[in-house]
């Protein structure tokens, strides 16, 4: 019993580490235009680093028709953006100051993140 | 309809276009494909727009064969987009709806077996020959017909984060792995912990699905205020080119186009009418349900219904620049927007998921250190319980969902709400100050008396005052030069104009030295207005508002100009008293005007003779004193105090308003659309709470009973499929309560 106990406290470090505690490599962009695939409840890339002030533009390509999937927010902007199925949904974006800029889905499911430095 | 002067235009996104000479070359490739009229790059959009008739596929491939790539931009109209949704939509609820009947169709037989006919344990050779086939069969339902939650699982866990997929993942993978492991090796386990659960599998998986298609459904609907604008933009438009009348599709409408409408059609583009008399039908934007006459010179707007006469008008604002545009962005803005009340709720749905993990694996601990046997059977069952019972959806959807819906059905009569936080702060607002000019009375002065203190006669007398305040942008000196112009008086010039803020004018014409102002200004020039009092007080107390013209430092006569009051003021500031909200009247006029006008109104609370600056004041005055206060005016002169508000209401009469002035733009001219935004407000919010509420409610005494809290009193554990149909039953609940918000009758409440 201890082994199983001890085995459950390993499994719950492990997804508080899991979930919270890593931190994943940002994406670094190389260019002002970024294509953003929306599909199996994930944005991919998901964490993008930007350079800070410059405009950058998102491209999302929709492929999950799951309802949680069609509306994109950017709180801190106050920008958001309706996804049609497929490529053609782009986002601009103005200069953004050094810091983090959260974006996700209405349910915040879906959840992705730029990190302008 | 005719396709004459139709000239196709295609944008795209081009990929791979790094430098600026690659402008050239992918310029020049399109440009030699068959039909291509012309074509247009821009280089840092790395978008390119292309005239004429040809075919996107031939457009991609010649992009493509020069190395770039190039995919089609958002080039359907919004109204295609909307059809494409419900197309995507539909097929998705029909896939979701095959997924439910055979999962279902798996699962139900199972379950009957289980508890009718035989029992689901595994104690022989041949139940573990048999059971590994079931076994084998639910594991391909599973994936034929939960496909997106395991890919959706796995794809997030590899992103470091975790959603509903993840929980409906593990749950009915531990349910059917430790099956699995019952038939493979039924050794390692007691003899009364050898039974199967491959029926909660399919269930679960068969109801969620379910779900989700009732969702999609639900969802639909709470997006009708937002379609319903969409479908009030014309698709064609009948333009008068070359002295010829040919219909064009809506996007080649230019500005300074000549339009022609005929009755019953819609009015495709912003415009000023230049021949023709009619009635237009504004309702769909303004809320106002009666028509409008329009005239020569008068504006209209793209979405309206012309109803009575033919009409011709030069395209104003085209394209995205219309008022119907301004009013679908705006909307669709707001919509996804949220009110600080789902702050909470959002930062819980962010660590959501891997807090219910946790409360799983230790749910899973207690039933093995101190549950009575089989421990390891009520160990997986609470597992399996907890992780398909918790519901992050609902959660998530509480506020969007009622937000959106709120937002629409504010818009549909005619209140514009900018945001989630407008749309929460209006619901609380204590006091209300209340511009009276064009918010509580129509903002159309008029002259209503004359009396004259000298010798002169009445139409000179206001020859010299509308000379005088043709100068001024007081919204009273319109009214005076109106009177002048219609009589045909003759306007001149005068010299050493002067605008005295709060007071009047003053000014030279051939020599004489005029003044034109309230009693105040005539008191800092010294002159004598006693002739005069008591009838100034007798109009004054008649709600209108009294001025003194002195010229050479001599009273000349007294005009009494009137701004009527709204025929529905009354009704409307009736409506809001109900509500237990304190109305105060600001205006610029004296104290006897002020409170005539007040006391028509059943306004007890005024305050007169105010300065543009001092509603600021006023503002912060009430603030301080703990009061939330709302402000309505034009939002053009009280755009400070609109501002400083805690939510400001920009009035406009008819559509010729400055959207997005305020937090909140009324776009009738009644002050009933005050009324109704704080209706609409107060209703939404209070939404908002019961599926916060609900959600909260759901999830917290939920995940312990699935936990199993209640064995030890009641002897009550759930069953997993239970837990997998109030899982699918929460979300839709929401989205279902947010969308009765849709039958609210915003008049109806007071």
């Amino acid at each position: 019993m201890l082994i199983i106990n001890l085995l459950g406290v390993l499994l719950i470090a492990a997804i508080v580490w899991w979930f919270w505690l890593y931190t994943p490599k940002p994406t670094q962009s190389t260019s002002n235009q970024i294509k953003i695939l929306v599909n199996n409840g994930i944005y991919q890339p998901s964490n993008i680093s930007v350079s800070a002030g410059t405009k950058i533009t998102l491209d999302f390509d929709r492929q999950d028709p799951a309802p949680c999937a069609e509306t994109v927010i950017f709180p801190q902007l106050d920008l958001s953006l309706g996804l049609k199925m497929g490529q053609g949904n782009r986002i601009e974006l103005p200069g953004l100051s050094e810091g983090e800029y959260d974006f996700h889905c209405q349910m915040q499911m879906y959840k992705g993140k730029i990190i302008s430095e | 309809m005719s396709n004459k002067g139709k000239v196709k235009t295609q944008s795209f996104i081009i990929e791979g276009a790094s430098c600026a000479s690659c402008v050239n070359k992918i310029e020049k490739a399109l440009a030699g494909v068959e039909g291509v009229t012309g074509v247009e790059m821009n280089f840092a959009q790395r978008t390119v727009t292309i005239d004429g008739d040809v075919n996107s596929h031939a457009l991609i491939d010649s992009v493509k064969d020069i190395g770039y790539d190039a995919t089609p931009m958002n080039s359907v109209s919004e109204q295609d987009a909307l059809d494409e949704k419900a197309q995507a939509d539909e097929a998705h609820y029909k896939k979701l709806m095959r997924n439910m009947v055979i999962a279902l169709g798996l699962g139900i037989p199972l379950m009957l077996y289980g508890l009718f006919i035989g029992d689901m344990s595994v104690n022989t050779f041949n139940q573990r020959i048999g059971w590994a086939v079931v076994g084998f069969i639910t594991l391909g339902v599973m994936i034929g017909t939960g496909k997106h939650f395991y890919l959706g699982a796995w794809q997030s866990f590899k992103n470091h984060s975790a959603n509903m997929d993840t929980l409906i993942a593990l749950g009915t993978g531990t349910a059917w792995a430790y099956s699995m492991l019952v038939i493979v090796a039924p050794n390692l386990l007691p003899d009364v912990a050898r039974h199967v659960y491959f029926e909660a599998s399919a269930m679960i998986i068969g109801l969620i699905n379910l779900g989700l298609a009732f969702e999609v459904k639900a969802r639909g609907r709470t997006s009708e205020a937002i379609k319903r604008l969409i479908g009030l933009q014309a698709k064609t438009a009948r333009v008068v080119r070359n002295g010829q009348e040919q219909d064009v599709e809506i996007a080649q409408v230019q500005i300074n186009d000549i339009v022609r409408v005929r009755p019953g059609e819609k009015i495709p583009v912003d415009g000023e009418l230049t021949d023709g008399k009619s009635t237009v039908d504004e309702s769909m934007l303004t809320g106002e349900p009666m028509p409008v006459n329009k005239a020569v010179g008068d504006k209209v707007v793209a979405g309206s219904i012309n109803k009575t006469g033919s009409m011709l008008f030069s395209a104003t604002h085209v394209g995205k620049d219309t008022t119907l545009s301004h009013i679908i962005n705006m909307v669709k803005r707001a919509q996804n927007s949220k009110p600080s009340i789902g702050r909470l709720a959002d930062v819980i749905s962010g660590y959501f998921v891997p807090i219910v993990m946790i409360l799983a694996v230790i749910a899973g601990l207690a039933w093995l250190n101190f549950g009575p046997q089989p421990a390891i059977a009520y160990a997986i069952t609470a597992i399996t319980t907890v992780l398909i019972i918790a519901c992050p959806c609902a959660l998530g959807l509480a506020t969007p969902m009622s937000v959106m819906v709120g937002v629409g059905k504010a818009a549909e009569a005619g209140v514009l709400i900018r945001n989630g936080e407008a749309l929460q702060s209006a619901s609380k607002i204590t006091t209300m100050l209340l511009d009276k000019t064009g918010t509580i009375t129509q903002g159309q002065p008029e002259v209503t008396d004359i009396s004259t203190y000298d010798q002169r006669q009445e139409s000179s007398v206001m020859a010299l005052v509308a000379s005088l305040e043709s100068q001024s942008e007081h919204p009273l000196a319109q009214a005076i030069v109106d009177y002048a112009k219609q009589r045909n008086y003759p306007l001149n010039s005068v010299t050493e104009f002067d605008a005295i803020t709060g007071k009047g004018v003053t000014g030279t014409l051939n020599g004489e030295h005029l003044l034109f102002g309230n009693e105040a200004l005539m008191r800092e020039f010294g002159i004598d207005v006693s002739l005069a009092v008591v009838q100034a007080e007798t109009l004054a107390n008649d709600a209108k508002t009294p001025m003194y013209f002195a010229v050479n430092q001599k009273l000349s006569a007294l005009i009494a100009v009137s701004d009527p009051i709204k025929n529905d003021s009354l009704a409307a500031i009736k409506r809001l008293q109900n509500k237990g909200i304190h109305l105060v009247m600001l205006t610029g006029d004296n104290e006897a005007t002020a409170k005539a006008v007040a006391q028509r109104v059943g306004i007890d609370d005024y305050i007169a003779q105010v300065m543009p600056q001092d509603k600021v004041e006023e503002v912060i005055k009430r603030q301080k004193c703990g009061e939330v206060v709302g402000m309505t005016g034009d939002g053009i002169n009280d755009a400070p105090a609109l501002a400083q508000a805690d939510v400001g209401f920009a009035i406009g009469t008819g559509t010729d308003v400055a959207i997005e002035s305020a937090d909140v733009t009324l776009m009738r001219g009644s002050l009933h659309g005050l009324a109704d935004a704080l209706a609409i407000s107060q209703a939404t919010i209070t939404n908002i709470k019961q599926n916060l509420f609900g959600a909260f409610i759901y999830n917290v005494a939920g995940i312990p009973i699935a936990a199993g809290v209640l064995f030890p009193f009641f002897g009550i554990l759930l069953n997993p499929v239970v837990a997998g149909a109030a899982m699918a039953m929460s979300s839709l609940t929401v989205v279902s309560n947010a969308n009765r918000l849709r039958f609210f009758k915003a008049n109806k409440t007071a």
